[in-house]
């Protein structure tokens, strides 16, 4: 076992890592040939690292559980990646987007990664666009930018609603220029089960080829995972139906400590849940919330009579609409981060205001955007004097430009037109900030174990303002980990192969079948999916957006039992020896029925608010977030004792020298 | 609403394949497609017998995963969406619905609906990047300036989601669209023209070696691509690679 330890160096918090860099041993190119380095997850943080690793002439293997690593989830991203570029000239900086990150976070994350992170993110717009990623661009060929929740500077780029997807074809196009030179391997439709240690090192894997149903023993010098948040332990939820904790877990198993497990996004603008049949949540982008305004009736008749269908929202006057943002957050409006906007749209419908037929949903207007486009169009192109139609009409295509994509998804989704009848909208789980603890050098507890992206915990404390996980996944990937694994490594030019065949992958590969075997022969009551259902039912009512001691301990119990009820009874069709799509989401919902008691273990101890943590306990007499500095201002890092609730817990107190901690406000 | 489905079910890659007949009742109009197909899982589950097996994962139309050749049409009647975003209200109470998997020579089946498509990671392999360092010690961003119009091609080019609609949906089993695509967004891009001539003649290459038909302008692929990806890519492609072979 590592040291628990930061590893943040010395000095003067802008010259960090630039020294740390200049410091750290590095590894000849010819040794780098006779390392091999393990890639579990091909997101935006995987593929990044992948590519770069190969790059500079390491021998990678890259796993991943979809048919092709062009289709991990960081695809899903739609708004836009944040950079200090200061195109906009309207007084961005490195020192401001650290400010704004860290403050976003509520004051829970480490300075010195953070600092790190905006330092390096203007470099990650130049990669991207020296690859191919075609940006949204203004009429002079020079790149556009808009703005996010959280933050007064324009300094989100993006790609219309698929940034993401742009950004991680990037990454895989990177990647694939390295699989055609032989220095990337590829394994799709694999997954990993387990992280084989050697001398308390990380030295492997094992993995499942998920069409055979073979398991495989990989071996390596270094294991880094990529596999992504946990938000699925909710069952409802915008990642995508595979996503999963098993890589982190499995490690967490083996002695990497995980950091903050409650600290959880719900964000804001999500498509409301109709029934019970749902089996996911659609995001619609923060990025609407630029022009978007959110409101709800004032009056509660009229919210009864909307839900009831007995009014339509257009026909209700201005007056008798409440902008509740704009109302309670003048200075940030619609555009304060996610956590405030999530715990508002649930207070109003709490409170029975909400607009749906099940009361959980807010309107997101764009009828002034339209309106306000639409002027100014007509005035530049020449109508001095435009009819209210031609505005709407001119106001309508400007926005189509803008979110046409996700408008066309809401209306296939909703069956309604959002250009004419506002959107609605609810909070749904969508990013995890917890993750594996990891050093300043993104290395896990676990010597040759580290930790990219959304698997790991660092940057964003207690809650990540929009468009900054994409810029943390591709800084990890790209630019830090390539760098500080290298430190590891030089200690490792002279090991040689690592054998498959030792004890020790014999001893993990003997635990994953056996694993595999209880989850085939366990009596066959219900199916995996009814398991997971209950458990989200329990995650999101007790440890969701608001939570309290006496609902916490109960989830804590409950979900202790639904994990016996599992494992005893749940129902696995098929043979393991084959493709068995309920076998892999057996697997994947027992490690959930894991880290959901963990999670809630974590929600408990916090005693106060912070971010996406909100206990209902500990609140201002305005219903804001009351976080208590002198008490949990530390990184809470739990141990792996056998059950979750025996975890035991391990503190990093974070520092703040560069920024004074003072109340969150966006009012 | 109730329904008759015909499924396609295949144990494995070697095994023969056949039409099974379900019927399901309780659908709602405002269930996906693909949560239909969980509906009928679990149904089959609590039976005792195996579920069909499928591809998907975002479920929102943008990973590319989801597939599915409904009653004769890559992911179904409906236009420019994908199965996991296809709703049932598509449908009417009674109907009989086929579902079958992507049918094409490069395109073997693994089990049921699921199908390999790695064909389009190797053609990719071949040549869909730029040939930069990610080192990061690269120009400014805005010292390359692109004309709007060209960025916005190059975009709509690149939002291919890679789902194997074009090949479905072709007669020959062509892959052109799909393989013009990221030709166009590279060859839009003054960052792209560099590699412009090596990158069209190695990427065709490996699209015959797979086993895709030719294109013979018949334009299904357009009409059945999720995301409107334009044949205005094929004949840009086609120009790029005569050129290509013309410089030798």
């Amino acid at each position: 076992m590592s040291a628990f330890k930061s590893n943040i160096p010395e000095g003067p918090l802008k010259d960090k890592w630039t020294q740390h860099k200049n410091d750290i041993n590095l590894v000849n190119p010819a040794n780098k040939r006779n390392i091999d380095v393990i890639v579990v997850g091909t997101g935006l943080a995987g593929g990044s690292a992948a590519a770069t690793l190969a790059e500079l002439g390491y021998n990678v293997k890259t796993f991943c559980y979809q048919d092709s690593p062009r289709r991990a989830h960081s695809i899903a991203a739609q708004g836009g990646i944040n950079a200090a570029k200061n195109y906009q000239g309207d007084g961005d900086s490195n020192y401001r987007l650290f400010y704004d990150t860290v403050k976003g976070g509520d004051y829970r994350s480490r300075e010195a990664n953070v600092y790190r992170l905006a330092e390096v993110s203007a470099n990650i717009i130049d990669q991207c666009v020296a690859q191919g990623v075609p940006f949204a661009r203004e009429y002079g060929g020079l790149l556009d930018n808009r703005s996010f929740g959280g933050v007064l500077v324009s300094r989100t780029f993006y790609a219309k609603g698929q940034t993401g997807q742009q950004l991680l074809l990037g990454a895989y196009s990177a990647m694939n220029r390295q699989i055609n030179r032989g220095k990337i391997k590829s394994y799709t439709r694999h997954e990993m089960m387990d992280v084989v240690l050697v001398d308390g090192k990380a030295r492997g894997i094992i993995a499942r080829n998920m069409v055979t149903g073979e398991i495989e023993r990989h071996s390596a010098h270094a294991v880094v995972l990529a596999s992504g948040g946990y938000g699925n332990v909710f069952f409802l939820s915008t990642n995508a139906m595979g996503c999963n904790v098993m890589a982190a877990w499995r490690a967490h198993r083996r002695g990497a400590y995980f950091a903050n497990p409650c600290y959880t996004q719900i964000h804001p603008t999500c498509i409301p849940v109709t029934g019970d049949h749902q089996s996911k949540l659609t995001l619609m982008s923060e990025s609407l919330r630029n022009d978007g305004r959110i409101w709800v009736p004032k009056k509660k008749e009229d919210a009864e009579a909307i839900r009831a269908g007995k009014l339509k929202p257009t026909q209700l006057k201005e007056e008798d609409r409440d902008y509740y943002l704009e109302r309670r957050y003048p200075a940030f409006g619609n555009l304060v981060p996610r956590d405030v906007a999530s715990r508002a749209a649930k207070e109003r419908c709490d409170a029975g205001f909400g607009v749906n037929k099940t009361g959980e949903a807010v309107y997101l207007d764009f009828s002034s955007a339209i309106e306000r486009y639409g002027k100014e169009k007509a005035y530049t192109s020449g109508h001095k004097n435009p009819s209210k139609e031609e505005i709407i009409k001119l106001g309508k295509e400007v926005v189509e430009a803008k979110y046409g994509n996700l408008f066309q998804m809401y209306e296939k989704i909703v069956d309604q037109n959002p250009y004419e009848t506002p959107m609605m909208i609810y909070p749904a789980v969508h990013y995890t900030m917890g993750g594996l603890w990891v050093d300043y050098n993104l290395q896990t507890t676990i010597p040759g174990c580290y930790a990219v992206g959304e698997a790991n915990f660092s940057d964003h404390g207690a809650n990540r303002l929009g468009a900054s996980a994409l810029m943390q996944g591709l800084a990890d990937g790209y630019f830090v980990l390539p760098y500080t694994i290298g430190d590891y490594l030089s200690k490792d030019i002279r090991t040689g192969k690592i054998s498959t065949e030792t004890p020790e992958f014999d001893a993990a590969e003997k635990d994953v079948k056996d694993r595999i075997a209880r989850l085939m022969n366990a009596s066959g009551q219900h199916s995996v999916d009814y398991y997971h259902k209950k458990l989200g039912k329990i995650m999101w009512n007790k440890c969701g957006m608001a939570r309290n001691e006496q609902g916490l301990k109960e989830a804590i119990e409950e979900i202790a039992e639904l994990r016996k009820d599992f494992w005893a009874n749940v129902k696995v069709p098929g043979a393991a020896e084959s493709k068995n799509a309920e076998l892999e989401k057996a697997g994947r919902v027992a490690d959930f029925l894991e880290l959901g008691e963990l999670f809630a273990k974590d929600a408990l101890h916090r005693n106060e608010s912070c971010g996406g943590h909100f206990r209902e306990e500990y609140q201002t007499e305005e219903g804001e977030a009351l976080r208590d500095d002198e008490n949990f201002k530390y990184v809470a890092a739990w141990e792996y004792k056998g059950e979750p609730k025996e975890a035991q817990l391990h503190k990093e107190d974070l520092e703040f020298k560069n920024i004074e901690l003072k109340t969150r406000s966006y009012k | 609403m109730k329904l008759t489905l015909k499924i396609w079910r295949q144990e494995n890659a070697n095994a023969k394949g056949k039409m099974v007949t379900y019927p399901i009742d309780g659908i709602e109009d405002d269930m996906s497609f693909l949560e239909m197909l969980d509906v009928l899982n679990e149904e089959l589950i609590a039976k005792g017998d195996d579920p069909v097996e499928f591809d998907h994962d975002c479920r929102e139309g943008i990973c590319g995963a989801c597939s599915l050749q409904i009653n004769g049409e890559p992911h179904g009647p409906d236009r420019l969406v994908t199965t996991c975003q296809l709703h049932m209200r598509k449908f009417k109470d009674g109907d009989t619905i086929v579902i079958e998997p992507f049918r094409a020579t490069a395109f073997p089946v693994i089990k049921d609906l699921i199908v390999d498509r790695s064909s389009f990671d190797r053609i990719q392999h071949a040549g869909g990047y730029i040939s930069v360092n990610t080192s990061g010690n690269t120009i400014d961003a805005n010292s390359i300036p692109v004309n709007k119009h060209d960025a916005d091609d190059s975009f709509a080019a690149a939002t291919c989601i890679g789902c194997g609609a074009c090949v479905a949906a072709c007669k020959n089993a062509s892959a052109m669209l799909f393989t013009s695509a990221k030709v166009s967004q590279y060859a839009l891009l003054p960052q792209g023209q560099v590699e412009a001539v090596e990158r069209v003649e190695n990427m065709v290459r490996q699209m015959d070696l797979e086993g895709f038909g030719n294109c013979t302008n018949t334009g299904a692929c357009e009409i059945e691509c999720p995301k409107g990806i334009s044949l205005e890519n094929i004949a840009r492609m086609n120009r790029e690679y005569l050129s290509a072979t013309a410089k030798g």
